[in-house]
């Protein structure tokens, strides 16, 4: 059986989720979780500590495979593909600790990120043919663009472990981003990051949404972050989504204040 | 122009020298041979290190891989260009084996490469400490089955080499061995140097440092573990060939785990994840190996308190994962390092 993408091309979710369970022995990490992303979106996904979030970031990636339920990236099914598999569907990711190559440069981070659509083999790259030479030329070139659109060009030859925090987010940001990706998955960019350099970070998400035709589902903690980016927030807590709506509507949800403060219910 | 062809001018130059001095018979038989496992202990430190230092596993199980290619080559050149007890007459005319030859050695190293799979195929889903035990394990695997081969001489070992290289010498005289293992160390370093300085080959070091950001980030991390492997463990055939024909004799028990652990340390003095370490270092080692022959069985106990010394000075080896260029910045002026 061959699986055809979705045929309504434009207004086809980017990422459709269908009753997405994940069980880890007896611990149901994420029960029932649905979402649609249209193109375009710039949605959140908040809940509190282990209430699933980065869970569902590594089952959209396909680092995990789901128990049960269906993911689909354009249309596709992503089920048992592997992870350099769904990020050629157009999927690409952050970490909520920053996972950059540390010993290679941030030219290098840029350009081996760029595996997928290489373009040559391991025969090209020790016979140097033309074919490899044409890549390596295209690859360096767009990695070399791309730094200068984010202002990164002075920092192509550093290692990213000598460049201050701030920077090292916005370099995985980039990184994420070179992959060319129908869908962008924030994994809390703003932790670790002071008021100055979040502030930054807004004006770079809202920047990167602008002006890339890319979808972003974000998960964050700081709350003025999600209010201030998305247009529409998903709430989960254990597991169970327990709100959706625009930010003020989720601001004032019984069922979110429940979960993040408790209730006064003895 | 002098930037450009430096190396090749170089290489050409040395090998030349090389051949002067060994068809001239102006250094000894033993300085040459001591030269040709000095090419020998570059090609399996440089491939090993290919595994150990660029990819980050802890491989020891490389004396393996250089004994299929030792057998394999060794067997392969007896049954076609010598008179064997076994195999009988020559199959083909010997004054061919000196084109055969590098195909045979070469023949040697896939041979290893598809070997290696027992490695890396475990390696998709076991890493560090886990993979080393299966490294040891396709080590004994594979000294097992040669020992338990009656028909190459089980643990007796093979002979007949020697008649191969001299029906090589037959056809043009010139002193084929120290060529050959010039030309098949250059061969090595050049296929690792264009490998790992490729984008394509970065993809080892970023599994290296952070696998699973490389598979999520595009990098097919089964697909460069395995040629990492297979590369790796192909060249060490490489090397075991090449040894095969310079001793002229192989039996099993020269590639235990022993021949393992003197290559992983040749890696480990020369530092993780820089090539022109490896060299050295193999050179250097083989060097200290003949210098210290005089205290004899003292020898083991001086160069493993060496090590000692070194990893408490300086752990990361002589080079730790700089290449040449790094160290030495006017080199750039004769050569452009990439």
């Amino acid at each position: 059986m061959t699986v055809q993408p979705a045929s309504q091309t434009d207004t086809a979710a980017v990422l459709e989720i269908n009753g997405l369970t994940q069980r880890f022995g007896g611990l149901t990490a994420v029960h029932d979780f649905n979402v649609q992303l249209l193109p375009g979106e710039l949605a959140g996904l908040i809940g509190p500590n282990g209430a699933g979030k980065t869970t569902v970031f590594n089952l959209v990636s396909g680092f995990y495979q789901p128990s049960e339920g269906e993911i689909r990236i354009g249309g596709m099914p992503t089920a048992g593909l592997k992870p350099h598999k769904v990020t050629a569907l157009g999927v690409s990711r952050t970490f909520q600790n920053i996972r950059l190559w540390n010993d290679m440069s941030v030219l290098d981070n840029i350009r081996v990120a760029q595996h997928g659509t290489l373009g040559y083999g391991f025969f090209h790259a020790i016979a140097r043919s033309r074919t490899y030479l044409d890549c390596e030329a295209r690859i360096e070139r767009e990695a070399r663009e791309l730094l200068k659109i984010f202002d990164l060009d002075d920092y192509a030859d550093e290692l990213p472990k000598n460049l201050p925090y701030g920077l090292q987010r916005k370099v995985e940001i980039v990184r994420a981003l070179s992959e060319k990706p129908k869908l962008l998955l924030l994994d809390e960019p703003a932790a670790g990051l002071n008021s100055v350099d979040i502030q930054e970070l807004i004006r770079l998400v809202r920047w990167i949404h602008d002006t890339f035709d890319v979808t972003i589902w974000m998960i964050e903690h700081h709350m003025d972050v999600m209010m201030e980016l998305c247009e529409r927030i998903k709430v989960i807590d254990f597991g169970e989504t327990i709100a959706e709506g625009t930010p003020e509507l989720i601001r004032n949800h019984p069922a979110v204040i429940t979960a993040y403060l408790g209730d006064d219910k003895i | 122009m002098l930037r450009r062809y430096s190396v090749h001018i170089l290489l050409i130059l040395a090998g030349g020298v090389l051949t002067y001095l060994a068809y001239e018979e102006l250094v000894s038989l033993y300085i040459l041979s001591v030269l040709m496992f000095m090419g020998v202990n570059v090609i399996l430190s440089a491939s090993l290190n290919l595994v150990n230092g660029y990819m980050g596993e802890f491989s020891c199980g490389h004396a393996g891989f250089m004994c299929v290619g030792a057998y394999v080559s060794s067997v392969l050149g007896v049954f076609l260009f010598a008179k064997d007890k076994v195999f009988g007459a020559p199959l083909l005319d010997p004054s061919l084996a000196l084109y055969a030859f590098p195909f045979i050695i070469l023949a040697g190293g896939v041979a290893a490469a598809v070997a290696g799979l027992l490695v890396a195929i475990p390696s998709y889903k076991t890493r560090g400490d886990y993979l080393a035990i299966i490294t040891i394990a396709a080590n004994y695997i594979i000294i097992s089955i040669i020992q338990n081969l009656g028909i190459i001489g089980g643990s007796r070992g093979f002979m007949g080499m020697k008649s191969v290289i001299s029906s090589m010498e037959d056809v043009v005289d010139l002193p084929w061995m120290p060529i050959w293992v010039f030309i098949f160390t250059v061969f090595t370093v050049w296929v690792l140097r264009r490998y790992v300085s490729s984008t394509f080959g970065k993809g080892v070091s970023a599994i290296c440092q952070d696998e699973v950001a490389a598979e999520i980030m595009s990098v097919n991390t089964n697909k460069i573990k395995t040629i990492s492997f297979m590369v790796s463990s192909g060249l060490a055939g490489v090397g075991g060939g090449l040894f095969a024909y310079v001793i002229g004799y192989v039996n099993p028990g020269s590639f235990n785990i022993l021949k393992s652990t003197e290559v992983l340390v040749m890696v480990y003095l020369g530092g993780m994840g820089s090539l022109s370490g490896s060299v050295l270092s193999a050179v250097l080692f083989t060097v200290l190996l003949e210098a210290l022959r005089p205290l004899q069985i003292i020898k083991w106990i001086v160069i493993p308190l060496l090590l000692v010394i070194l990893m408490q000075f300086r752990p990361e080896g002589i080079m730790g994962n700089k290449e040449l260029g790094d160290v030495f910045p006017w080199l750039k002026k004769f050569y452009k390092f990439k």
